[in-house]
């Protein structure tokens, strides 16, 4: 089957998997008498803490002292911090947001140094358009909106939109400008590349008879037309072999694109989605994509911000055991139980309301009694690995081309090139950090998953210094330390069929006042979609709580 | 011995009295580059140098034995050090204390050794010839070397291979003699050692070659190609290539390959930049340099003794180094950067002009009177930044009230829209702003832009206490400055914003058109 080898390669999956752990292997058996010249370590991501959660052994604990607040929130990622945020705002103060890792964020966690703030993964967002009321008036408080115009256009911040050059690729020896490979393209290749456009355009253009656009964001305001919602009954790379697009640059621009937003290859991305990608932030046909929004830390800007407002009511390192709702319709409180990860420690809680702003993979663990269609929808729920790294330099390294720009992507490589820490801070000389990602789309999720929970420092190191040296040659000597991050569950997987299936509509049904709010419920794994569902979640709390939504 | 013919010998005679000279004349161009007035450096190199030639030719006589050993040795070690003379004072360029001791140490060594080389053949060679006979022909071979490398060195070797290249192939060449004598002169050697002797010639010569290999990590061939004068300064820093070039009268400076000023005419330049701003002000006491590490503009505000703190923020400790302490360039500025009134700040203008991104806590709120903006044009990204509409929001708030500010904006003549960019992104951040241009032939018609919080009327006297001193500005001129031609007339453009960086855009396009 055609999608199971690498377009480029010509190996087939696990055979590229294979290489890929024997590759750093390899390195270090060549270089074993010569230590890696820098340090660093595997960081975050609790994987034990987290498969803890898996043995009911832990729950034999004596009972602690019950912790009493309205709204308990479990998961201190960007969709919990989301809900808080909206409680907060409506004045809701009695509040608690619980959070395994020892930093919040969940996959928009952050790191510091000396140097600079980095990210460890989601570093952007898209300006929104007028009406994500929501998402402009957080972006207003962390100051990325100077002022709204009349017809409430925001005006944002210069400093805060992404600062040019955005984008370079390294392609036959040489940086160059933009993402699109167009040194060396053929005829063929750029009139496909034109045909491709005027495909996505004609997306962009179309309204739906209430007058919704083919694609929103969030996505939950995406036409429902059938003609829309066909595009997920078939992956990007069949929707793209239909309309005969076989240029080789295209299909390496568009499964980029597919791997840097969804961590999934053109084969593995439900046509929607792929399509979402290209058409959800341009306005009109003929503008623009919404300009970026980017911070040192990436989202973990945001991520300061609500946890700043939300003080000691975000307790990090605390994992949730079970959430014990009571029978239907007992009115009295949720109780839930949960473990210190510093010293196991059992602590209990008892809610009003319960928010799980968690993967649903997370969900039948912590729901015991959830009915079995439920637990079965949960399961449709698919993600994707990532492998991350955060190279602290001692100096920019030479390179041939084009000057270096915020994302730095390397064509002849799986990885997605890396995001230089300090570009929007305008330092381009001396130290910086570099932000180095690859998705594991090239293996079945649970092999990818083994291979992270098996990885050594030294061999992710080693990967990213291979997959870095052709266009950085000579870089170690630069690197003072290198950092990993492991993700096992990194994101939602949009794969086809999953995004107009009923398990989505299913999980996100509020279950004896428990309200959910993860950001996969969506099926797109975005920060606007953690908003969505965090504030959407809040919103059916606060009129559980009898407060009027807004 | 027999067997070769003499006029082999009288080939080496005359290669090593080329290559001799040849260090002499390298040492003394470095010289002259270096610390200027030629007439005092050349004189103190020859007279070094033929000071060094009688001690070699004296320590000759301490030569008692093996005498063809000892005279192959002497080529291999004037091979080294001649031939890497000149990129070892390429090197200690910026150190200029260090810079005097290599060069007159090289220069007596070298000349010590030459000094042996003749005396050592001679005697090598007067078992063969009458002594009549063996003076005059020798002698007569070491000053026609000497005036092919006279006649060479400047038409040939300086414009073709440039200095450093130049060294080390005289360099090679003395190896070659040397390794060469190993067999010439293998009657007079003694079989022990001879294949280590060869070695080391061997040695000298993949060292030199690799130094002529190495050579383009200084200056490259190609890149000397670039400049319309020798290169006499090349250093690459973190930040930066810098470049100084010689031309007869007059030195030029390189960034990244682009001009920032010819000594011939700076004064215009530097003079349109500084004293319309102090000209508005009136009363400028506190001054902020951006850029201009070479010095030049500070040159012109250490005039104004109203001027009681001068700051000055280049980003490259080599640029700010170079000003105070290549020769040249200081006398230029007149020693501005040692004026006990400037504090100098190592650091990315953009990033020091920003509070929130300012380490030194104290200076982050230093407010100013004038502020004179010397950056480079705006030729990549990383440089575009420095001309955004956030850098002038950045600015204001180190602007004093009443405050000038005086920028250089590239040519309003060659490149129009990348100029009127520059004001309008200037007006755009609520500054009024006043164009203005000055003809600097090393550029061009260059342009400036005077901008204020309030609206200014363009200056009209040039300040008394200065006038004098002024080489360019009297009250005419500087009224003719902001008389802008119709070639030069206001384009419509964009605003030059970080996220959109099109004033970078402007730039290449321009220059590209123009070139």
């Amino acid at each position: 089957m055609p999608g199971d080898h690498d377009p480029r390669t010509g190996l087939s999956r696990r055979r590229w998997l294979q290489s890929l752990a024997a590759a750093p292997l390899a390195g270090a058996l060549a270089g074993c008498q010569r230590p890696l010249p820098f340090e660093g370590e595997i960081v975050g991501a609790s994987l034990e803490l987290g498969h803890r959660l898996r043995s009911p052994s832990s729950l034999s604990t004596p009972p602690a002292d019950v912790t009493e607040t309205d709204v308990l929130i479990v998961g201190g990622g960007l969709a919990g911090l989301s809900a808080a945020w909206r409680l907060l705002r409506r004045g809701v103060e009695r509040i608690l947001v619980l959070e395994l890792e020892p930093r919040p964020g969940g996959t928009a966690t952050f790191g510091e140094s000396s140097v600079t703030a980095y990210p460890w993964g989601a570093h952007y967002v898209p300006t929104p358009f007028p009406e994500n009321h929501d998402l402009i008036e957080l972006l207003a408080e962390i100051g990325a909106i100077e002022s709204v115009g009349p017809d409430g256009t925001p005006v944002f911040a210069e400093q805060h939109l992404c600062r040019e050059p955005e984008e370079r690729l390294y392609l036959g020896g040489e940086w160059h400008s933009g993402l699109y490979p167009e040194e060396g393209a053929s005829v063929e290749d750029l009139r496909q590349l034109a045909a491709f456009r005027t495909e996505i355009e004609r997306w962009v253009a179309l309204r739906d008879s209430a007058g919704r656009p083919a694609f929103a964001v969030p996505t939950s305001r995406s036409s429902e037309d059938p003609a829309v919602r066909d595009l997920d009954r078939i992956s990007m790379a069949e929707w793209m072999d239909q309309r005969g697009f076989t240029s080789p640059r295209l299909r390496w621009l568009v499964d980029y694109s597919c791997r840097d937003d969804y961590g999934s290859a053109l084969e593995q991305t439900s046509a929607w989605a792929g399509c979402f990608y290209f058409a959800a932030r341009v306005r009109e046909a003929g503008q623009d994509s919404q300009p970026l929004l980017t911070w040192p830390e990436g989202l973990g800007r945001i991520v300061r911000h609500v946890a700043g407002e939300l003080g000691d009511r975000l307790r990090t390192g605390v994992a949730v055991m079970r959430v014990n709702p009571g029978p239907e319709d007992s009115a009295g409180p949720i109780s839930v139980t949960a473990l210190s990860a510093a010293d196991g420690t059992p602590l209990r809680f008892a809610a009003r309301s319960v928010i799980l702003a968690t993967p649903q993979f997370l969900v039948p663990r912590l729901l015991a009694e959830l009915p079995e269609d439920r637990k079965a929808a949960c399961a449709e729920f698919e993600y994707g690995s990532w492998l991350v790294a955060n190279i602290h330099l001692k100096d920019r390294p030479p390179s041939k081309g084009f000057e270096a720009a915020w994302d730095n992507v390397l064509y002849d490589s799986r990885s997605l090139g890396y995001v230089v820490a300090t570009h929007q801070s305008g330092r381009d000389h001396g130290p910086t950090v570099w932000t180095w990602y690859q998705p594991l789309c090239d293996e079945r999720p649970h092999a990818a998953r083994q291979w992270l929970m098996e990885l050594t420092w030294e061999a992710a190191a080693q990967r990213v210094l291979e997959d870095l040296a052709p266009a950085h040659p000579g870089l170690a000597g630069r690197i003072s330390r290198l950092d990993v991050m492991r993700w096992g569950h990194a994101m939602i997987r949009a794969r086809p069929g999953f995004l107009t299936g009923a398990a989505r509509e299913l999980a996100a049904r509020p279950w004896r006042g428990v309200h959910f709010a993860g950001t996969d419920l969506s099926g797109i794994p975005l920060f606007e979609e953690a908003q969505f569902h965090g504030v959407r979640a809040a919103e059916e709390v606060l009129a559980s709580l009898g407060m009027p939504a807004r | 011995m027999h067997r070769t013919p003499l006029w082999l010998l009288f080939l080496n005679v005359l290669v090593i009295a080329t290559c001799g000279l040849i260090y002499e004349l390298l040492a003394g161009t470095l010289a002259s580059y270096v610390l200027g007035d030629s007439v005092t450096q050349f004189s103190l190199i020859i007279g070094v140098y033929l000071f060094a030639l009688g001690v070699g030719a004296w320590l000759s006589r301490f030569v008692t034995d093996a005498l063809a050993r000892s005279f192959i040795e002497v080529e291999f070690a004037v091979a080294i050090l001649g031939g890497f003379s000149a990129p070892l004072l390429f090197l200690s360029f910026a150190h200029l204390a260090a810079f005097r001791a290599i060069l007159f140490l090289v220069v007596f060594l070298i000349g010590v050794l030459v000094g042996l080389e003749l005396p050592l053949l001679m005697r090598i060679l007067k078992e063969h010839l009458d002594f009549e006979e063996l003076v005059s022909r020798v002698l007569a071979f070491d000053y026609i070397g000497a005036l092919l490398a006279a006649l060479l060195f400047p038409m040939l070797f300086v414009p073709r291979l440039g200095l450093v290249r130049t060294s080390l192939t005289f360099g090679l060449l003395n190896a070659a003699v040397g390794l060469w004598g190993t067999w010439l002169l293998r009657p007079l050697l003694r079989e022990r050692g001879l294949a280590g002797l060869r070695l080391r010639g061997a040695a000298a010569v993949v060292l030199l070659t690799i130094g002529l290999i190495k050579a383009d990590s200084l200056t490259s061939l190609a890149e000397d190609e670039l400049f319309p004068h020798p290169v006499v300064y090349a250093e690459t820093t973190s930040y930066q290539r810098i470049v100084v070039t010689r031309s007869t009268n007059h030195f030029q400076l390189y960034l990244n390959g682009h001009l920032q000023f010819n000594s011939a005419d700076e004064y215009r330049y530097h003079e349109a930049l500084a004293h319309p701003a102090f000209a508005a002000h009136g009363a400028a006491r506190r001054v902020l340099i951006l850029g201009g590490g070479d010095g030049l503009a500070l040159r012109e505000v250490l005039r104004y003794s109203d001027v009681e703190a001068v700051t000055l923020v280049d980003l490259d400790p080599a640029m700010t180094g170079l000003a105070e302490n290549f020769e040249p360039l200081r006398e230029l500025n007149g020693g501005s950067l040692r004026d006990p009134r400037v504090t100098v700040f190592n650091a990315d203008a953009f990033l020091w002009v920003d509070p929130q991104q300012h380490s030194g806590a104290a200076a982050a709120r230093d407010e100013f009177d004038v502020i004179l903006i010397d950056f480079p044009d705006p030729n990549s990204y990383s440089l575009g930044k420095l001309y955004t509409s956030r850098f002038y929001h950045l600015l204001q708030k180190r602007m004093a009230p009443g405050a000038v500010v005086a920028i250089q904006c590239t040519s309003p003549l060659t490149a129009p829209q990348s100029y009127w960019c520059i004001i309008r992104t200037l007006e755009s951040t609520g500054l009024h702003v006043a164009p203005y241009q000055a003809a600097v032939p090393s550029f061009g018609v260059w342009g400036y832009a005077l901008a204020s919080r309030e609206p200014r009327d363009p200056p009209g006297v040039v300040p008394a206490e200065v006038a004098p001193q002024l080489r360019f500005l009297n009250d005419g001129a500087l009224r003719d400055l902001f008389a802008l031609p119709v070639d030069l007339a206001p384009q419509t453009v964009d605003i030059n914003r970080l996220d959109s960086q099109a004033l970078v855009r402007y730039y290449e396009a321009e220059w590209k058109r123009w070139n």
